[in-house]
Protein backbone atom coordinates (compact mmCIF):
# COMPACT_ATOMS: atom_id res chain seq x y z
CA UNK A 1 0.00 0.00 0.00
CA UNK A 2 1.23 3.41 -0.89
CA UNK A 3 1.87 5.96 1.91
CA UNK A 4 0.95 9.21 1.57
CA UNK A 5 1.95 12.33 2.91
CA UNK A 6 -0.51 14.94 1.79
CA UNK A 7 -2.45 11.96 -0.25
CA UNK A 8 -4.79 15.02 -1.32
CA UNK A 9 -2.57 16.80 -3.61
CA UNK A 10 -0.45 14.25 -4.12
CA UNK A 11 -3.39 12.20 -5.81
CA UNK A 12 -5.15 15.64 -7.02
CA UNK A 13 -6.23 14.95 -10.80
CA UNK A 14 -4.72 17.30 -13.33
CA UNK A 15 -7.71 19.69 -14.18
CA UNK A 16 -8.12 20.17 -10.14
CA UNK A 17 -3.98 20.83 -10.24
CA UNK A 18 -3.88 23.00 -12.57
CA UNK A 19 -6.23 25.05 -11.07
CA UNK A 20 -4.57 25.69 -8.13
CA UNK A 21 -1.38 26.37 -10.05
CA UNK A 22 -3.32 29.09 -12.04
CA UNK A 23 -4.06 31.07 -8.79
CA UNK A 24 -0.97 30.55 -7.42
CA UNK A 25 1.15 31.80 -10.82
CA UNK A 26 -1.34 34.65 -10.86
CA UNK A 27 -0.96 35.95 -7.70
CA UNK A 28 2.60 35.41 -7.55
CA UNK A 29 3.16 37.53 -10.21
CA UNK A 30 1.02 40.25 -9.00
CA UNK A 31 3.25 40.62 -6.05
CA UNK A 32 6.79 40.18 -7.54
CA UNK A 33 5.45 42.96 -9.75
CA UNK A 34 4.56 45.31 -7.18
CA UNK A 35 7.53 44.07 -4.92
CA UNK A 36 10.90 43.66 -6.57
CA UNK A 37 12.04 46.12 -8.92
CA UNK A 38 13.78 44.04 -11.14
CA UNK A 39 11.14 41.62 -12.00
CA UNK A 40 9.30 44.32 -12.99
CA UNK A 41 12.24 46.16 -14.95
CA UNK A 42 12.47 42.57 -16.70
CA UNK A 43 8.82 42.45 -17.04
CA UNK A 44 8.46 45.62 -18.62
CA UNK A 45 10.84 45.08 -20.90
CA UNK A 46 9.32 42.40 -22.55
CA UNK A 47 5.90 44.06 -22.57
CA UNK A 48 4.62 41.83 -20.18
CA UNK A 49 1.80 42.91 -17.15
CA UNK A 50 0.27 40.41 -14.50
CA UNK A 51 -2.80 40.93 -15.96
CA UNK A 52 -1.62 38.57 -19.25
CA UNK A 53 -1.28 35.57 -17.56
CA UNK A 54 -4.75 34.03 -17.85
CA UNK A 55 -3.83 30.53 -18.16
CA UNK A 56 -0.78 28.59 -17.67
CA UNK A 57 -0.07 28.54 -21.03
CA UNK A 58 0.80 32.34 -20.60
CA UNK A 59 3.76 31.54 -18.21
CA UNK A 60 5.95 31.37 -21.48
CA UNK A 61 5.38 35.39 -21.86
CA UNK A 62 7.18 35.49 -19.01
CA UNK A 63 11.05 36.28 -18.94
CA UNK A 64 13.83 33.81 -17.63
CA UNK A 65 15.75 34.38 -14.64
CA UNK A 66 19.24 33.22 -14.65
CA UNK A 67 21.97 32.34 -11.82
CA UNK A 68 23.86 35.87 -13.47
CA UNK A 69 20.88 37.83 -12.29
CA UNK A 70 20.93 36.02 -8.43
CA UNK A 71 24.30 37.51 -8.73
CA UNK A 72 23.55 40.81 -9.77
CA UNK A 73 21.02 41.62 -7.11
CA UNK A 74 23.63 40.00 -4.43
CA UNK A 75 22.83 39.57 -1.62
CA UNK A 76 19.13 40.34 -0.66
CA UNK A 77 18.01 41.82 -3.77
CA UNK A 78 15.42 39.96 -4.94
CA UNK A 79 13.78 38.97 -1.68
CA UNK A 80 10.24 40.13 -1.94
CA UNK A 81 9.23 40.72 1.70
CA UNK A 82 11.48 43.20 4.38
CA UNK A 83 14.49 41.14 6.17
CA UNK A 84 12.94 41.14 9.57
CA UNK A 85 10.48 38.26 8.22
CA UNK A 86 13.56 36.57 6.71
CA UNK A 87 14.45 34.17 9.26
CA UNK A 88 17.32 31.81 7.43
CA UNK A 89 19.41 32.52 4.64
CA UNK A 90 21.68 29.91 2.42
CA UNK A 91 24.34 30.34 0.06
CA UNK A 92 25.12 28.31 -2.94
CA UNK A 93 28.74 27.36 -2.88
CA UNK A 94 29.73 30.18 -5.29
CA UNK A 95 32.80 28.02 -7.01
CA UNK A 96 31.97 30.83 -10.21
CA UNK A 97 32.22 34.17 -8.77
CA UNK A 98 30.31 35.45 -6.13
CA UNK A 99 27.75 32.36 -4.17
CA UNK A 100 23.98 32.59 -4.74
CA UNK A 101 21.94 33.62 -1.66
CA UNK A 102 18.50 31.99 -0.98
CA UNK A 103 16.21 33.44 1.83
CA UNK A 104 13.00 31.45 3.89
CA UNK A 105 10.38 33.33 5.71
CA UNK A 106 9.07 31.31 8.96
CA UNK A 107 6.12 29.75 6.52
CA UNK A 108 9.06 28.90 3.83
CA UNK A 109 10.40 26.87 6.31
CA UNK A 110 7.58 24.90 7.13
CA UNK A 111 6.67 24.65 3.58
CA UNK A 112 10.14 22.88 3.06
CA UNK A 113 9.59 20.85 6.14
CA UNK A 114 6.27 19.46 4.83
CA UNK A 115 7.99 18.58 1.54
CA UNK A 116 10.85 16.86 2.79
CA UNK A 117 8.54 14.78 5.17
CA UNK A 118 6.43 14.07 1.65
CA UNK A 119 9.63 13.14 -0.07
CA UNK A 120 10.86 11.11 2.67
CA UNK A 121 7.07 9.22 2.60
CA UNK A 122 7.41 8.81 -0.95
CA UNK A 123 11.02 6.16 -0.35
CA UNK A 124 8.59 4.59 2.32
CA UNK A 125 10.29 6.14 5.77
CA UNK A 126 7.97 6.43 8.34
CA UNK A 127 8.43 7.82 12.20
CA UNK A 128 9.81 4.27 13.01
CA UNK A 129 13.21 5.03 11.29
CA UNK A 130 16.57 6.27 11.93
CA UNK A 131 17.46 8.87 9.44
CA UNK A 132 21.20 8.42 8.57
CA UNK A 133 21.02 12.58 7.10
CA UNK A 134 25.07 12.74 5.79
CA UNK A 135 24.26 15.79 3.61
CA UNK A 136 26.24 18.94 4.81
CA UNK A 137 25.58 20.96 7.41
CA UNK A 138 25.48 24.53 6.89
CA UNK A 139 25.40 27.19 4.30
CA UNK A 140 24.31 24.08 1.91
CA UNK A 141 20.75 23.45 2.10
CA UNK A 142 21.32 19.27 1.70
CA UNK A 143 21.55 18.85 5.32
CA UNK A 144 19.58 21.26 7.36
CA UNK A 145 16.57 21.06 4.30
CA UNK A 146 16.76 17.19 5.16
CA UNK A 147 16.90 17.40 8.88
CA UNK A 148 13.79 19.85 8.85
CA UNK A 149 11.75 17.26 6.78
CA UNK A 150 12.85 14.34 9.01
CA UNK A 151 11.77 15.80 12.39
CA UNK A 152 8.54 16.52 10.68
CA UNK A 153 7.71 13.08 9.77
CA UNK A 154 8.40 12.50 13.38
CA UNK A 155 11.58 9.59 12.52
CA UNK A 156 14.97 10.26 14.28
CA UNK A 157 17.40 12.45 12.58
CA UNK A 158 20.68 11.83 12.73
CA UNK A 159 22.44 15.00 11.86
CA UNK A 160 26.19 13.91 10.77
CA UNK A 161 26.50 15.54 8.06
CA UNK A 162 29.33 15.18 5.62
CA UNK A 163 33.13 13.91 6.35
CA UNK A 164 34.72 11.51 9.12
CA UNK A 165 33.83 8.89 7.35
CA UNK A 166 34.92 6.17 9.86
CA UNK A 167 33.07 7.60 12.21
CA UNK A 168 29.92 7.67 9.87
CA UNK A 169 30.05 3.92 9.67
CA UNK A 170 30.77 3.38 13.84
CA UNK A 171 27.40 5.71 14.07
CA UNK A 172 25.49 3.91 11.37
CA UNK A 173 26.45 0.05 13.39
CA UNK A 174 25.61 1.24 16.55
CA UNK A 175 22.48 3.72 16.12
CA UNK A 176 20.92 1.10 13.51
CA UNK A 177 20.14 3.65 10.64
CA UNK A 178 17.35 2.54 8.56
CA UNK A 179 17.85 5.26 6.11
CA UNK A 180 20.87 6.84 3.98
CA UNK A 181 20.87 10.53 2.83
CA UNK A 182 23.86 11.69 0.66
CA UNK A 183 25.20 12.78 -2.22
CA UNK A 184 25.55 9.18 -4.29
CA UNK A 185 29.36 9.47 -4.59
CA UNK A 186 29.24 9.91 -0.97
CA UNK A 187 27.32 6.82 -0.41
CA UNK A 188 30.15 5.02 -2.34
CA UNK A 189 32.98 6.22 -0.26
CA UNK A 190 30.78 5.03 2.83
CA UNK A 191 30.35 1.52 1.45
CA UNK A 192 33.99 1.27 0.08
CA UNK A 193 35.03 2.45 3.62
CA UNK A 194 33.38 -0.17 4.76
CA UNK A 195 35.09 -2.51 2.93
CA UNK A 196 38.25 -1.50 4.68
CA UNK A 197 37.05 -1.46 7.81
CA UNK A 198 35.65 -5.26 7.56
CA UNK A 199 32.07 -3.73 7.86
CA UNK A 200 30.12 -6.10 5.80
CA UNK A 201 26.94 -3.77 4.69
CA UNK A 202 24.83 -7.19 4.94
CA UNK A 203 25.02 -6.60 8.89
CA UNK A 204 23.60 -3.06 9.17
CA UNK A 205 20.11 -2.02 9.47
CA UNK A 206 19.85 0.15 6.29
CA UNK A 207 17.22 -0.38 3.70
CA UNK A 208 16.70 2.80 1.27
CA UNK A 209 19.48 5.67 0.54
CA UNK A 210 18.01 9.03 -0.60
CA UNK A 211 20.69 10.28 -2.67
CA UNK A 212 20.85 13.65 -4.91
CA UNK A 213 22.85 16.88 -5.18
CA UNK A 214 24.57 15.60 -8.07
CA UNK A 215 24.24 13.75 -11.65
CA UNK A 216 25.03 10.17 -10.99
CA UNK A 217 23.80 7.28 -14.04
CA UNK A 218 21.43 3.94 -13.76
CA UNK A 219 24.53 1.73 -13.69
CA UNK A 220 25.42 4.09 -10.78
CA UNK A 221 22.53 3.62 -8.81
CA UNK A 222 22.90 -0.68 -8.92
CA UNK A 223 26.20 -0.43 -8.13
CA UNK A 224 25.42 1.71 -4.84
CA UNK A 225 22.59 -0.64 -4.47
CA UNK A 226 24.39 -3.33 -4.82
CA UNK A 227 27.46 -2.52 -2.47
CA UNK A 228 25.10 -0.79 0.02
CA UNK A 229 22.69 -3.68 -0.20
CA UNK A 230 19.98 -1.12 0.08
CA UNK A 231 17.31 0.50 -2.43
CA UNK A 232 18.90 3.37 -3.91
CA UNK A 233 16.33 6.36 -4.90
CA UNK A 234 16.84 9.69 -6.19
CA UNK A 235 15.93 12.79 -4.44
CA UNK A 236 15.90 16.31 -6.55
CA UNK A 237 16.33 20.06 -5.72
CA UNK A 238 18.68 23.08 -5.62
CA UNK A 239 18.90 25.79 -3.23
CA UNK A 240 17.80 28.62 -5.57
CA UNK A 241 14.20 27.01 -5.81
CA UNK A 242 14.45 25.55 -2.07
CA UNK A 243 16.66 23.02 -1.85
CA UNK A 244 16.16 19.21 -1.33
CA UNK A 245 12.32 18.19 -1.87
CA UNK A 246 11.74 19.91 -5.29
CA UNK A 247 11.23 16.17 -6.94
CA UNK A 248 11.20 12.67 -5.55
CA UNK A 249 11.13 9.31 -7.05
CA UNK A 250 8.52 7.05 -5.22
CA UNK A 251 9.87 3.00 -4.24
CA UNK A 252 6.54 1.84 -6.98
CA UNK A 253 7.19 3.77 -10.32
CA UNK A 254 10.18 2.47 -12.24
CA UNK A 255 12.36 5.77 -13.03
CA UNK A 256 11.77 9.16 -12.28
CA UNK A 257 10.55 11.42 -9.76
CA UNK A 258 7.71 13.16 -8.92
CA UNK A 259 7.94 16.63 -8.88
CA UNK A 260 5.76 18.66 -5.96
CA UNK A 261 3.66 20.86 -8.92
CA UNK A 262 2.02 22.38 -6.41
CA UNK A 263 4.50 24.16 -5.17
CA UNK A 264 6.86 23.99 -7.99
CA UNK A 265 5.83 24.41 -11.54
CA UNK A 266 7.90 22.96 -14.31
CA UNK A 267 8.71 23.95 -17.68
CA UNK A 268 11.01 21.69 -20.21
CA UNK A 269 12.70 24.60 -23.01
CA UNK A 270 15.53 24.31 -25.55
CA UNK A 271 18.20 25.50 -24.14
CA UNK A 272 19.21 27.34 -27.25
CA UNK A 273 16.53 29.35 -28.43
CA UNK A 274 14.27 29.43 -24.91
CA UNK A 275 11.29 28.17 -26.56
CA UNK A 276 9.04 25.91 -24.79
CA UNK A 277 9.22 21.93 -25.92
CA UNK A 278 6.55 19.64 -25.98
CA UNK A 279 5.32 17.34 -23.17
CA UNK A 280 8.05 14.57 -23.48
CA UNK A 281 11.04 15.99 -25.27
CA UNK A 282 14.80 16.26 -23.55
CA UNK A 283 15.74 19.58 -22.99
CA UNK A 284 16.42 22.30 -19.55
CA UNK A 285 14.39 22.06 -16.78
CA UNK A 286 12.95 25.38 -15.78
CA UNK A 287 11.04 25.83 -12.42
CA UNK A 288 8.58 28.63 -10.86
CA UNK A 289 8.22 28.84 -7.44
CA UNK A 290 4.46 29.17 -6.70
CA UNK A 291 4.38 29.39 -3.12
CA UNK A 292 7.48 30.24 -1.39
CA UNK A 293 7.57 34.14 0.07
CA UNK A 294 10.92 35.13 0.96
CA UNK A 295 12.97 34.15 -2.37
CA UNK A 296 9.89 33.09 -5.16
CA UNK A 297 11.11 32.46 -8.37
CA UNK A 298 10.20 33.12 -11.69
CA UNK A 299 11.12 30.84 -14.44
CA UNK A 300 14.21 30.18 -13.17
CA UNK A 301 16.49 28.33 -15.54
CA UNK A 302 17.96 25.35 -13.62
CA UNK A 303 20.57 24.33 -16.10
CA UNK A 304 19.82 20.79 -15.07
CA UNK A 305 18.52 18.17 -18.25
CA UNK A 306 15.64 16.60 -17.95
CA UNK A 307 12.55 15.25 -19.74
CA UNK A 308 8.90 15.29 -17.96
CA UNK A 309 6.89 12.52 -18.00
CA UNK A 310 2.83 12.85 -17.74
CA UNK A 311 2.18 8.77 -17.89
CA UNK A 312 0.30 7.46 -14.72
CA UNK A 313 2.67 6.16 -11.87
CA UNK A 314 2.23 2.74 -10.19
CA UNK A 315 1.96 4.77 -6.99
CA UNK A 316 -1.43 6.75 -7.70
CA UNK A 317 0.45 9.86 -7.31
CA UNK A 318 -0.52 12.04 -10.33
CA UNK A 319 2.39 14.48 -9.90
CA UNK A 320 4.03 14.86 -13.21
CA UNK A 321 7.64 12.95 -13.30
CA UNK A 322 10.96 14.33 -14.41
CA UNK A 323 13.59 12.05 -16.03
CA UNK A 324 16.70 11.34 -13.55
CA UNK A 325 18.71 14.35 -14.20
CA UNK A 326 22.12 12.97 -16.17
CA UNK A 327 23.82 16.18 -16.98
CA UNK A 328 23.58 19.91 -16.67
CA UNK A 329 23.82 22.67 -19.97
CA UNK A 330 27.04 23.94 -17.98
CA UNK A 331 28.88 20.02 -17.23
CA UNK A 332 28.33 19.48 -20.70
CA UNK A 333 31.83 18.80 -22.57
CA UNK A 334 32.30 19.91 -26.16
CA UNK A 335 34.83 17.68 -26.76
CA UNK A 336 36.15 18.44 -31.18
CA UNK A 337 32.67 19.30 -31.50
CA UNK A 338 30.79 16.73 -29.76
CA UNK A 339 28.88 17.47 -26.70
CA UNK A 340 29.76 14.80 -23.88
CA UNK A 341 28.07 14.75 -20.13
CA UNK A 342 30.15 13.00 -17.71
CA UNK A 343 27.61 10.76 -16.67
CA UNK A 344 27.35 9.31 -20.15
CA UNK A 345 31.22 8.14 -19.42
CA UNK A 346 30.23 6.96 -16.02
CA UNK A 347 27.31 4.80 -17.18
CA UNK A 348 30.39 3.22 -19.60
CA UNK A 349 32.53 3.00 -16.73
CA UNK A 350 29.90 0.92 -14.19
CA UNK A 351 28.50 -1.35 -17.21
CA UNK A 352 32.39 -2.59 -17.39
CA UNK A 353 32.70 -5.73 -15.10
CA UNK A 354 35.15 -5.32 -12.05
CA UNK A 355 35.58 -1.51 -12.95
CA UNK A 356 35.84 1.02 -9.98
CA UNK A 357 32.81 3.92 -9.82
CA UNK A 358 35.73 6.19 -8.85
CA UNK A 359 36.72 7.97 -12.60
CA UNK A 360 37.43 11.68 -13.72
CA UNK A 361 38.03 13.38 -17.13
CA UNK A 362 40.86 15.15 -17.77
CA UNK A 363 40.22 17.65 -20.80
CA UNK A 364 43.50 18.99 -22.30
CA UNK A 365 44.01 20.92 -26.02
CA UNK A 366 46.91 20.34 -27.61
CA UNK A 367 47.54 22.40 -30.55
CA UNK A 368 44.05 22.95 -31.74
CA UNK A 369 42.82 19.47 -30.95
CA UNK A 370 40.52 18.89 -27.64
CA UNK A 371 41.66 15.74 -25.86
CA UNK A 372 40.36 13.54 -23.56
CA UNK A 373 41.77 11.21 -20.93
CA UNK A 374 39.45 9.18 -18.51
CA UNK A 375 41.21 7.92 -15.66
CA UNK A 376 40.17 4.74 -14.10
CA UNK A 377 41.17 3.41 -11.27
CA UNK A 378 43.20 -0.28 -11.61
CA UNK A 379 41.25 -2.56 -8.63
CA UNK A 380 41.82 -5.70 -7.08
CA UNK A 381 38.88 -6.96 -9.91
CA UNK A 382 40.35 -5.87 -13.05
CA UNK A 383 44.22 -5.72 -12.27
CA UNK A 384 46.41 -8.67 -14.00
CA UNK A 385 49.63 -9.29 -14.10
CA UNK A 386 49.95 -9.67 -17.61
CA UNK A 387 50.13 -6.08 -19.88
CA UNK A 388 48.17 -7.10 -22.25
CA UNK A 389 44.53 -7.93 -20.03
CA UNK A 390 45.10 -4.16 -18.90
CA UNK A 391 45.91 -2.83 -22.27
CA UNK A 392 42.84 -4.91 -23.51
CA UNK A 393 40.63 -3.61 -20.55
CA UNK A 394 41.42 0.03 -21.69
CA UNK A 395 40.82 -0.64 -25.48
CA UNK A 396 37.41 -2.21 -24.45
CA UNK A 397 36.76 1.27 -22.57
CA UNK A 398 37.39 3.38 -25.27
CA UNK A 399 35.87 1.54 -27.93
CA UNK A 400 32.63 1.73 -25.71
CA UNK A 401 33.34 5.22 -25.24
CA UNK A 402 34.00 5.78 -29.01
CA UNK A 403 30.46 3.69 -29.42
CA UNK A 404 28.45 5.77 -27.35
CA UNK A 405 29.45 9.36 -28.01
CA UNK A 406 31.90 8.99 -31.36
CA UNK A 407 34.69 10.64 -29.30
CA UNK A 408 37.78 9.11 -29.60
CA UNK A 409 38.93 9.31 -25.78
CA UNK A 410 42.68 8.21 -24.23
CA UNK A 411 41.83 5.74 -20.74
CA UNK A 412 44.23 6.01 -18.48
CA UNK A 413 44.68 3.23 -15.85
CA UNK A 414 45.68 4.65 -12.56
CA UNK A 415 46.61 3.54 -9.19
CA UNK A 416 44.02 2.51 -6.62
CA UNK A 417 42.33 5.39 -4.69
CA UNK A 418 44.16 7.95 -6.48
CA UNK A 419 41.10 10.02 -7.74
CA UNK A 420 40.10 11.39 -5.01
CA UNK A 421 36.98 10.60 -2.59
CA UNK A 422 34.37 12.37 -2.48
CA UNK A 423 32.39 13.93 0.82
CA UNK A 424 29.90 15.68 -1.06
CA UNK A 425 29.95 16.34 -4.68
CA UNK A 426 32.90 14.66 -6.71
CA UNK A 427 34.96 16.46 -8.95
CA UNK A 428 34.56 14.22 -12.34
CA UNK A 429 36.23 16.89 -14.76
CA UNK A 430 39.26 18.49 -14.70
CA UNK A 431 39.17 20.62 -17.93
CA UNK A 432 42.54 22.28 -18.53
CA UNK A 433 41.57 24.38 -21.90
CA UNK A 434 42.15 27.85 -21.99
CA UNK A 435 39.06 28.71 -23.93
CA UNK B 1 55.20 -27.46 -9.54
CA UNK B 2 54.13 -23.82 -8.91
CA UNK B 3 55.63 -20.86 -7.55
CA UNK B 4 53.28 -17.63 -6.33
CA UNK B 5 54.59 -14.58 -7.64
CA UNK B 6 53.22 -11.27 -6.56
CA UNK B 7 52.19 -8.52 -9.06
CA UNK B 8 52.03 -5.12 -8.27
CA UNK B 9 50.15 -2.34 -10.15
CA UNK B 10 52.24 0.77 -11.04
CA UNK B 11 51.51 4.47 -12.62
CA UNK B 12 54.69 5.67 -14.24
CA UNK B 13 55.69 8.31 -11.38
CA UNK B 14 58.53 8.69 -9.61
CA UNK B 15 59.10 6.76 -6.84
CA UNK B 16 56.99 4.30 -6.34
CA UNK B 17 59.26 1.61 -6.71
CA UNK B 18 61.22 2.66 -4.28
CA UNK B 19 58.32 3.18 -1.91
CA UNK B 20 57.43 -0.49 -2.73
CA UNK B 21 60.83 -2.00 -1.68
CA UNK B 22 60.94 0.39 1.51
CA UNK B 23 57.81 -1.33 2.25
CA UNK B 24 59.22 -4.93 2.28
CA UNK B 25 61.83 -3.66 3.51
CA UNK B 26 60.20 -2.37 6.59
CA UNK B 27 58.41 -5.86 6.97
CA UNK B 28 61.90 -7.45 6.47
CA UNK B 29 61.18 -8.92 3.55
CA UNK B 30 63.69 -10.35 1.18
CA UNK B 31 63.46 -10.21 -2.94
CA UNK B 32 64.73 -13.15 -4.65
CA UNK B 33 64.03 -12.17 -7.99
CA UNK B 34 61.63 -9.24 -9.49
CA UNK B 35 60.95 -7.82 -13.58
CA UNK B 36 59.17 -4.64 -14.26
CA UNK B 37 56.96 -5.02 -17.40
CA UNK B 38 56.19 -1.36 -18.90
CA UNK B 39 54.04 0.69 -21.05
CA UNK B 40 53.92 4.03 -21.81
CA UNK B 41 51.51 4.55 -19.34
CA UNK B 42 51.67 2.18 -16.32
CA UNK B 43 54.12 -1.03 -14.97
CA UNK B 44 53.61 -4.14 -13.83
CA UNK B 45 56.40 -5.09 -11.07
CA UNK B 46 56.32 -8.51 -11.28
CA UNK B 47 58.39 -10.04 -7.64
CA UNK B 48 59.02 -13.83 -6.00
CA UNK B 49 60.21 -13.12 -2.37
CA UNK B 50 60.43 -14.93 0.44
CA UNK B 51 56.92 -14.32 2.38
CA UNK B 52 54.44 -14.11 0.16
CA UNK B 53 51.28 -13.41 2.53
CA UNK B 54 53.40 -11.07 4.40
CA UNK B 55 54.48 -9.19 1.24
CA UNK B 56 50.44 -8.74 -0.04
CA UNK B 57 49.18 -7.45 3.34
CA UNK B 58 51.95 -4.92 3.69
CA UNK B 59 51.75 -3.89 0.20
CA UNK B 60 48.08 -3.64 0.10
CA UNK B 61 47.63 -1.95 3.66
CA UNK B 62 50.10 0.53 1.99
CA UNK B 63 47.61 1.41 -0.72
CA UNK B 64 49.17 -0.83 -3.52
CA UNK B 65 46.83 -2.84 -5.96
CA UNK B 66 48.65 -6.37 -5.88
CA UNK B 67 47.59 -9.84 -7.03
CA UNK B 68 49.02 -13.17 -6.84
CA UNK B 69 49.85 -15.57 -9.81
CA UNK B 70 51.73 -18.88 -10.05
CA UNK B 71 54.59 -18.70 -11.88
CA UNK B 72 57.10 -21.78 -13.16
CA UNK B 73 60.71 -21.26 -11.56
CA UNK B 74 63.36 -23.80 -13.99
CA UNK B 75 66.43 -24.68 -12.76
CA UNK B 76 69.26 -25.13 -15.28
CA UNK B 77 72.73 -24.88 -15.64
CA UNK B 78 74.10 -21.42 -15.74
CA UNK B 79 76.17 -22.00 -19.87
CA UNK B 80 75.41 -21.57 -23.20
CA UNK B 81 72.03 -23.27 -24.94
CA UNK B 82 70.34 -23.56 -20.70
CA UNK B 83 67.65 -21.17 -22.31
CA UNK B 84 67.37 -22.33 -25.46
CA UNK B 85 66.75 -25.58 -24.25
CA UNK B 86 63.92 -24.92 -21.88
CA UNK B 87 61.97 -23.02 -24.88
CA UNK B 88 62.82 -25.69 -27.14
CA UNK B 89 60.36 -28.45 -25.12
CA UNK B 90 57.61 -25.50 -24.88
CA UNK B 91 57.79 -24.99 -28.49
CA UNK B 92 57.34 -28.44 -29.12
CA UNK B 93 54.37 -28.80 -27.36
CA UNK B 94 53.22 -25.24 -29.20
CA UNK B 95 53.10 -23.16 -25.97
CA UNK B 96 52.98 -19.83 -25.55
CA UNK B 97 54.84 -17.70 -22.74
CA UNK B 98 53.64 -14.87 -21.21
CA UNK B 99 56.53 -13.47 -20.03
CA UNK B 100 59.78 -14.41 -18.26
CA UNK B 101 62.61 -13.61 -16.52
CA UNK B 102 65.91 -15.28 -14.58
CA UNK B 103 68.58 -14.85 -11.89
CA UNK B 104 71.38 -16.42 -11.26
CA UNK B 105 71.80 -18.34 -7.68
CA UNK B 106 74.69 -16.94 -5.00
CA UNK B 107 77.16 -20.34 -6.42
CA UNK B 108 76.52 -18.63 -9.82
CA UNK B 109 76.74 -22.66 -11.06
CA UNK B 110 73.08 -22.53 -12.07
CA UNK B 111 70.43 -20.06 -13.57
CA UNK B 112 66.87 -20.24 -12.53
CA UNK B 113 64.30 -18.75 -15.02
CA UNK B 114 61.02 -17.97 -14.00
CA UNK B 115 58.06 -18.57 -16.83
CA UNK B 116 54.71 -17.45 -17.27
CA UNK B 117 53.07 -19.89 -19.57
CA UNK B 118 49.75 -19.71 -21.33
CA UNK B 119 48.85 -23.22 -20.06
CA UNK B 120 50.44 -23.94 -16.80
CA UNK B 121 49.72 -27.04 -16.27
CA UNK B 122 50.71 -28.41 -19.80
CA UNK B 123 54.06 -26.79 -19.60
CA UNK B 124 54.62 -28.31 -16.12
CA UNK B 125 53.95 -31.22 -17.49
CA UNK B 126 56.09 -31.17 -21.11
CA UNK B 127 59.17 -30.06 -18.81
CA UNK B 128 59.23 -32.75 -15.87
CA UNK B 129 58.52 -35.38 -18.69
CA UNK B 130 61.98 -33.85 -20.44
CA UNK B 131 63.94 -33.96 -17.44
CA UNK B 132 63.80 -30.27 -15.68
CA UNK B 133 64.18 -29.33 -12.70
CA UNK B 134 61.76 -27.32 -11.42
CA UNK B 135 61.87 -25.24 -7.74
CA UNK B 136 59.25 -24.91 -5.44
CA UNK B 137 58.82 -21.17 -3.39
CA UNK B 138 60.82 -22.89 -0.24
CA UNK B 139 63.24 -24.10 -2.60
CA UNK B 140 63.91 -20.36 -4.61
CA UNK B 141 64.50 -18.60 -1.09
CA UNK B 142 66.71 -21.29 0.26
CA UNK B 143 69.11 -21.05 -2.93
Amino acid sequence: MTLYWEEEMETLPRVGLESIQLKRLQKLVTRVYETVAPYREKMDASGVKPADIQSLADLAKLPFTVKDDLRDNYPFGLFTVPMDRVVRVHASSGTTGKPTVVGYTKKDIKTWAGLMARALTCAGATSQDMVHNAYGYGLFTGGLGAHYGIERLGATVIPVSGGNTKRQITIMKDFKSTVLMATPSYALNLAETMVGLGVDPQSLALRVGIFGAEPWSENMRDEVERKLNIKAVDIYGLSEIMGPGVAMQCLEGEKGMHVFEDHFLPEIIDPETGEVLPPGEKGELVFTTLTKEAFPLIRYRTKDISRLMYDDCACGRTLVRMEKVTGRTDDMLIIRGVNVFPSQIEHVLMGTEGVEPHYQIVVNREGNMDTMAVEVEVSEDIFSDEVKNLENLSKRIQADIKDMLGVTCKVKLVEHKTIQRSEGKAQRVIDNRKL
Amino acid sequence: MKVEQIAVFLENKSGRLAEITATLAAEHINIRALSVADTADFGILRLIVDNVEKAKAALKSNGFTVGITNVVAVEVADKTGGLAGVLKTIEEEQLNVEYMYAFVNKTGENAVLIFRFDAMDKAIEALQRTGYTLLSGKEICAL
